[in-house]
């Protein structure tokens, strides 16, 4: 194997591991944020057992997050060196910002939200959980503007030629708004609401079916639902927005997205099929007419851009990107319907008899990770073949020193180490979901339990 | 305000080598604390010594991170070369950074004793191997690496472990346990806190013979180094105060203010730090054998435009993470007592 392919799976085998955590970690951040705002405003204990319970997956999560995330920092420089060069001036920024920013903030408050309960005054403490829903918000926004600007690239010029060229900054602010990254940053928090919505969801639901800790499960479930579905509706929002994005700075990937070869008006939105990469065609499939016309565009007699407006070394691995995208569609989708009759039924109040919809909602926690994933990998696999769109192809990004035996030992390293994390990760968050909430933490102690606040 | 009279490059260097001198000193301590921790007998003094960096650890390796994401921004070239030819040493980094992490968060969430004992030996060989890599790749900055005319690095992974490149990394092994037990001296009471003692005392020699043989061996073996100290003699103040900084040490231990020791240690890492950079100086990367393919603070620099706006970030989020961090150490200021939050 070469190191081109070694190296991008490499690549992308360390981040899909990584992103099974951060969307956990902002959007647990975000719950605990208002299940500890709920315990201070209705002084309900079962609110601050839900944050004690929650702080502890939180801790698990990000701390996983934190050690694979360095890897990725790393890889810029170890795997893809010229596509560093060429971008450093530009993008560094971005991260070295979110290294300021946002790192800081959450590693630093996350200390006080974990190991500061008897520490601190409840304000103290609410104000840490904040900064630390704060902190992850941050770092979400600087990688998802610096990944933005490899796909609609803005605020730079070229300098320089051949082997010496190489993207400069022009306009920080026109590079942090490029096209493509606000569409992109409030859909990457959308997923990671969702992922953390269901989770807790999903714990509440496993509790009612066991019949155990009941209070704590239909508080989690009223919490989690409510927050689930804002998130999931908002994603839906956002998904669309984000796909009218694509159609007009990227239309060779909406193209691939939609397996849609030809140039057309009145073109159809493929619900499902399997594209034919030889043939140039859908097989299988089914579709709504003129969809996806309306959708891309508002107006179902504007064209919608086809791959064969491109060379066939310009367009991306068509029928890997149709398939990944309908896959995070129809999960987005399925998360919908999902939190709609949980609620419905929670409002009806025969929830705990429906154990069909308990079992499903127990299951709804891999909906946002598959969403999640799907997602990244259709983003991604559609800039192909470009590493900067337009600008770099991926296959120009390499490190010019690096060998395939190096590339391919540390993808064996890495391998290793990120299945018994992973398994580690399962075994201890089931340990504590089956251990439970401790009951001791429906009564405060510490300086939490004290009337008044108090200088920490 | 604009910085058209400041030499922006110059003030990059400087600050990214405040980043990196910023790691050192405190993630320093968190892997000499790792280092120790085997040493430790019962499972009540192993959990006092997690505790002991339990709220810091984390925040003290983003200072990692964030050198990292700003040598990438300010020097691409020195980042692309150094990462890419640091290659299988890097990726051994992660994986020793990575299991040192995340064993402090697994150990203590299970009772068995394999468990607990597997993940006392990842976090012990983690953080040595961390300790003894960082040592390594900054052993290999300063005697200079083989690059070729486009400034990539031309030598092997094999290459890379000279004796000097080693010594140096024993020489921050021994730093950083000497660094962690004097922190350590100060989270703990009783008898634990007593053990520590001797071994501050024995970790002060180990550094202190290891500090004299790697600065025997540079002066003698890396003149380009010393010959930066010859041409610019008020470099030697700063080796005198480096000198006072470490023998400082004992006498504050010998006293039993370990606080001052501990402060003490903090400006012996700074000074050190301070002469490898200024000793460099202007060079990121010094070209062994030709040095006309060093990469320099000149020709791997980021635009003026990028390190401007990159110091107007510096400005707004330093302060910041400064004022917050010596919160966290406030906060977290009393010896540790294991309570149910706890590691």
């Amino acid at each position: 194997m070469d190191v081109l392919l070694l190296s991008r799976l490499q690549f992308a085998l360390t981040t899909a591991f990584h992103y099974l955590y951060p969307p956990l970690s902002i959007g647990l951040g975000l719950l605990l944020v208002i299940m500890e705002g709920l315990w201070l405003k209705t002084r309900q204990p079962v609110y601050h057992q839900m944050a004690r319970f929650w702080t502890k997956v939180l801790a698990l999560t990000f701390a996983i997050g934190v050690a694979t995330g360095i890897v990725l920092e790393f890889e810029f420089g170890t795997n893809w060196a010229t596509y560093s060069r060429y971008v450093g001036d530009v993008f560094g920024s971005a991260l070295a910002a979110e290294g300021i920013f946002a790192f800081f903030l959450e590693s630093g408050f996350l200390a006080v939200l974990v190991f500061g309960w008897d520490r601190v005054s409840r304000k103290v403490h609410f104000f840490s959980t904040c900064m630390v829903c704060l902190g992850a918000h941050f770092s979400a926004i600087w990688i998802v503007v610096a990944n933005s600007w490899m796909q609609t690239p803005a605020g730079f010029h070229i300098v320089g030629e051949g082997m010496k060229a190489r993207a400069e900054i022009t306009d920080f602010w026109a590079m942090v708004f490029n096209p493509s990254a606000m569409d992109r940053l409030f859909h990457t928090l959308c997923g990671a609401w969702q992922a953390g919505a269901f989770l807790v969801v999903s714990v509440g639901a496993w509790y009612l079916l066991k019949q155990r800790h009941e209070d704590f499960a239909r508080a989690s479930l009223r919490v989690g639902l409510l927050a689930g579905m804002l998130a999931s509706l908002l994603q839906l929002v956002s998904g669309h927005d984000s796909a009218r994005g694509v159609a007009k700075n990227q239309p060779a990937k909406l193209a691939a997205f939609e397996g849609l070869y030809t140039t057309t008006s009145r073109a159809p939105l493929t619900l499902f099929g399997w594209v034919d990469e030889k043939e140039e065609k859908i097989k299988g499939g089914v579709a709504i007419p003129a969809m996806l016309s309306f959708m891309a565009h508002n107006d179902v007699n504007q064209p919608v851009t086809g791959l064969r407006e491109f060379r066939k070394e310009d367009r991306p691995p068509v029928n890997l990107v149709f398939q990944f995208y309908h896959l995070m569609v129809a999960a987005g989708l399925g998360l919908i319907a999902l939190a709609g009759l949980g609620l419905f039924y929670y409002w009806r109040g025969c929830l705990c008899e429906k154990r069909w919809l308990l079992w499903l909602l127990v299951f709804s926690v891999l909906g946002p990770q598959i969403a999640n994933q799907a997602g990244w990998f259709a983003a991604e696999v559609g800039r192909q073949p470009w590493i900067v769109y337009g600008l770099l192809r991926t296959s120009a990004g390499l490190s010019a020193v690096v060998k395939a035996s190096q590339v391919l030992t540390s993808i064996i390293l890495f391998s290793v180490v990120y299945l018994l994390l992973f398994a580690v990760f399962v075994y201890l968050l089931n340990d504590k979901i089956q251990h439970g909430p401790e009951a001791a933490d429906l009564s405060p102690s510490g300086k939490l339990a004290l009337p008044t606040r108090e200088a920490a | 305000m604009n910085f058209d009279a400041l030499d922006l490059n110059t003030v990059w260097f400087l600050l990214i080598g405040v980043l990196f001198t910023g790691y050192a000193m405190l993630d320093g301590f968190d892997l000499g604390v790792g280092a120790l921790h085997l040493f430790t007998k019962t499972d009540e003094e192993r959990r006092v010594m997690l505790n002991a960096i339990g709220p810091v650890w984390d925040g003290n390796e983003v200072w990692l991170v964030t050198g990292g994401g700003a040598l990438f921004a300010a020097f691409p070239n020195v980042y692309a070369t150094v990462f890419s030819g640091f290659y299988l040493a890097f990726v051994l980094l992660l994986v020793a950074l990575i299991f040192r992490a995340v064993a402090i968060e697994f150990r203590s969430k299970q009772p068995m004793r394999w468990w607990r004992q597997m993940w006392d030996i990842g976090f012990s060989a983690g953080s040595i191997l961390s300790s003894l890599l960082i040592g390594v790749a900054m052993g290999n900055i300063a005697w200079g690496i083989p690059l070729d005319e486009r400034g990539e690095f031309a030598g092997t992974f094999w290459s890379l472990l000279h004796p000097y490149s080693l010594l140096l990394g024993v020489t921050t092994l021994a730093l950083f346990t000497m660094h962690g037990a004097i922190y350590a001296l100060l989270k703990t009471a009783g008898p634990l806190h007593d053990r520590l003692r001797g071994w501050v005392r024995n970790g002060m020699i180990f550094f202190i013979v290891c500090y004299a043989v790697t600065t025997m061996a540079t002066l003698l073996y890396v003149p380009h180094m010393a010959a930066r100290m010859r041409a610019h003699p008020w470099l030697f103040s700063l080796a005198l105060a480096n000198l006072l900084a470490i023998a400082n040490i004992p006498r504050e231990i010998h006293h039993g203010r370990d606080g001052r020791a501990f402060l003490s240690s903090c400006a012996a890492l700074v000074t050190l730090m301070g002469l490898f950079g200024l000793e460099m100086f202007p060079n990121l990367v010094f070209s062994n054998p030709d040095p006309t393919h060093s990469l320099t603070i000149r020709n791997a620099a980021s635009s003026a435009k990028t390190l401007g706006i990159m110091l107007w970030i510096a400005i707004t989020g330093v302060p910041l993470v400064i004022s917050y961090t010596v919160c966290i150490y406030w906060i977290f200021r009393d010896k540790v007592k294991l309570d149910r939050m706890s590691y």
